[in-house]
């Protein structure tokens, strides 16, 4: 099903995409919020640039966007894909569960906190760019991989990895990596550690049609929780 | 290194020494050696001592280990001959009352630890209990009191926004514009008490004493175990920072949402429950593994603002089409009614307001004592602001933190609360003593703690029915009290501050609170 989101508010939007039995394609999207919030198998394809908190609590559902999208993207997601040729905004996957979300280009601030995984769940993040500070605080499972294609610079800003207590980053960068935080231990990944993630590299290499090789060429950090460190307030009962 | 008496002898240093607190006094013209002491308690306070000496004879006594009890009264209510009492030690610092004997001790736990000092349950400090100044009317002569026997009293309460209008269609007939609501047969809730802080069988007691008195019990931040998915229509699903167990089925199985800002006992901090607690079905439920901890940040990274807060209201009604009402829960603290009136705003349904007496499984000892604002003070400042604004019909207003009995909430709906959220009321009624020690893990009661021989001991049969007790009890006062004023439904007395009066509260108090002096 087709619809043009011209003039239309999210509200309209989202029930149409709702009530839909097939797939819907949306052209002119231009900011209405919450599409897929809670969605459960459908297959959407967005044309423009979707509002706030795109696949909010996603359940099954995959999204493929055409264009940048906005904040709050794949917040609290339980499963289903989300995949940005494009740049995407704060706050990416807060507290998500499972599934995946593909990044094109950059992401924003705040990407990947609080992530956790439980038996076969495992959400995944990967950003094609550079993210912005704060990636992965309070990271308590899944992966998140920052491959920083487009730059020489470190693909990451500071306080990376705050909490940290479960989960791995993976930081694609040919020069040694500062500002990390104390609960983090950094150590270059091996082949076996390059081995686990091949599968989802070229998963991601396929969704936009990159160069396999190309990705694995460089250095590869993995970035742990530091049992040595771990986040812990020294507490007395009273 | 924690002080410990073994084999009769202290084996910490004198500097570290602190006396303890309470004293177990054994009546041994009474005791009868049954030895159920020694089983009941989970802290190994008693300990059962045989000899047989040279001639043959056989001397019984219990060797008692003070510096463990807590306090919690379980083996002086089992002993079957009331033959233990705990007294408060006298053994006395000098008196002082800015160094009592609590701040000393405190001191001196960190300057042998070098740890924050955690507590649990609610603020004990003596700060003014505002329920406990204010008065409640009667009616006489001229305007005569309602016998509950022969009227019927209405307490039954709709939780949610009201419309500002009624809307017709073209042939007169109402178009139905309503906001999903709660509906409760008494103005009175089961707070949000984790699972993971509280045992299965404590949310399976709330859960059904919910059902069968027509009102609802809250999941807290532990998400909600499978085999209580049956009980959703009564279960408010907590959404908070850490958002443990919040997926589709979670949100759909719920009858209304509530998203956790803060909490009373802990304003403005996060939580974190130690990896040792993430156990079995706390692990499966929480939806993280077993011995991960389980931290919640503050704030929600997600929320940074009210507009986010907006946003994220909205993404609730979105993933659940608009059909669950959603609360937003915050903490008394200054500035609330700018805080509340923002979240009136936001898209909330309903208001939760938690006092700065709320419970809590732990929390930081400083934080709980001296941050947040009394409850009463918070009720009454926040309903007359949103009336001010014209706003006030657009939520629900619920409060906690320390409701603890029928007058404080008859008191607390006359100061505009539609609601409120029992919670140590609530784990009284199952068993809990008040020894302020959750945060062990080794509750006696079988209440906060995940050990499966201690959380054995609270039978949901029992707990069920004793927190119905609770409540029908509790209903029937409010009935004789609203009687009492001449009210026979509990709209007439939401907001009807012309009920109360105050007493040995000075004028500010009055004003705040938007009551007269007794007399006037």
């Amino acid at each position: 099903m087709k619809v043009d989101a011209l003039n239309m508010g999210y509200r309209e939007l989202n029930t149409m995409i709702k009530t839909a039995c097939d797939d819907v394609i949306i052209e002119n999207c231009c900011g209405q919020r919450y599409i897929g919030a809670g969605l459960e198998e459908k297959n959407i394809i967005i044309n423009g640039t979707p509002g706030n908190a795109l696949g909010a609590y996603l359940n099954g559902a995959v999204i493929k966007v055409n264009g940048n999208v906005q904040d709050a993207v794949g917040d609290t997601m339980n499963d289903g894909k989300i995949i940005v040729d494009g740049d995407a905004g704060d706050a990416l996957g807060y507290a998500m569960r499972g599934g995946k979300i593909f990044v094109r280009g950059n992401a924003g601030y705040r990407t990947g906190i609080h992530m956790k995984e439980y038996m076969d769940k495992k959400p995944i993040i990967v950003v094609g760019g550079k993210v912005g500070s704060f990636l992965g605080e309070y990271l308590a499972g899944g992966l998140i991989i920052v491959l920083g294609l487009n730059s020489e610079e470190m693909p990451v800003g500071n306080f990376v990895g705050t909490g940290m207590h479960n989960g791995a980053i993976i930081i694609r960068y040919k020069e040694e990596l500062k500002g990390l935080s104390p609960q983090v231990s950094a150590e270059i990944a091996n082949e076996s550690d390059i081995e686990e993630i091949k599968p989802i590299l070229t998963e991601y290499a396929d969704n936009f049609d990159m160069n396999i090789e190309e990705l694995l060429s460089d250095r590869f950090y993995i970035l742990k929780a530091n049992t040595k460190n771990p986040f812990k307030q020294l507490y007395t009962a009273n | 290194m924690e002080p410990r008496f073994e084999d009769g002898r202290w084996n910490t240093m004198a500097i570290n020494f602190i006396y303890p607190e309470y004293e177990v006094i054994r009546n041994y013209d009474r005791c009868i050696f049954c030895k159920v002491c020694e089983r009941q308690c989970a802290n190994e306070v008693h300990k059962y001592i045989e000899e047989i000496k040279e001639n043959g004879q056989i001397n019984k006594r219990f060797e008692t280990d003070d510096s463990k009890c807590v306090n919690c009264q379980r083996c002086v209510a089992f002993c079957p001959t009331r033959a233990l009492k705990i007294v408060k030690s006298d053994n006395t610092y000098k008196e002082s009352t800015n160094w009592d004997s609590k701040t000393m001790n405190e001191l001196y736990k960190q300057a042998n630890s070098g740890g924050v000092l955690l507590s649990s349950m609610g603020n004990p400090l003596e700060y003014p209990v505002y329920f406990d100044k204010i008065l409640l009317n009667a009616s006489q002569v001229t305007n005569p009191s309602i016998d509950p026997l022969r009227e019927p009293m209405e307490t039954k309460v709709f939780l949610g926004a009201k419309p500002s209008t009624i809307e017709r269609n073209e042939n007169g007939k109402i178009i139905p514009n309503l906001q999903p609501h709660l509906k409760l047969s008494i103005p009175v809730m089961f707070a949000a008490m984790s699972y993971g802080s509280v045992s299965y069988n404590v949310h399976e007691s709330l859960a059904r004493a919910a059902e069968e008195l027509g009102i609802y019990y809250n999941t807290g931040e532990g998400g909600l175990h499978e085999d209580l998915y049956r009980y959703g229509k009564n279960t408010i699903v907590q959404v908070a920072s850490g958002r443990f167990g919040v997926h589709k089925d979670y949100l759909e199985c719920g009858a209304a949402i509530e998203i956790k800002m803060g909490q009373g006992a802990k304003p403005g901090i996060g939580g974190h429950l130690p990896g040792a607690k993430i156990v079995g079905d706390v692990s499966r439920t929480r939806m993280i593994p077993e011995g991960s901890d389980a931290i919640s940040p503050a704030p929600h990274h997600d929320i940074y603002s009210i507009e986010d807060l907006r946003q994220l209201v909205y993404s609730l009604k979105e993933a659940t089409n608009y059909k669950k009402p959603v609360i937003v829960k915050v903490a008394a603290v200054h500035n609330i009614t700018a805080i509340a009136s923002g979240i009136a705003r936001s898209g909330a349904d309903i208001i939760a307001i938690d006092g700065f007496r709320g419970g809590t499984g732990a929390a930081p000892t400083r934080i709980r004592d001296h941050v947040g604002i009394p409850i009463e003070l918070a009720l009454a400042s926040v309903d007359q602001r949103l009336r001010d604004e014209g706003i006030r019909n657009n939520v629900g207003l619920v409060v906690s933190g320390s409701i603890r009995s029928s007058a404080d909430v008859v008191k607390a709906v006359a100061l505009g609360a539609d609601a409120v959220y029992i919670g140590t009321a609530a784990l009284m009624a199952l068993g809990c003593h008040l020894c302020r020690n959750c945060h062990t893990g080794k509750c006696n009661w079988g209440i906060a703690t995940q050990r499966p021989e201690l959380a054995k001991r609270l039978n949901p049969e029992v707990g069920y029915k004793r927190l119905v007790n609770l409540l029908t009890a509790w209903e029937h006062e409010i009935k004789e009290m609203m009687g009492g004023m001449g009210i026979n439904s509990i709209e007439s007395l939401k907001g009807n501050r012309l009920m109360l009066r105050g007493i040995g509260l000075n004028n500010k108090e009055l004003e705040i609170l938007g009551i007269k002096y007794a007399g006037e």
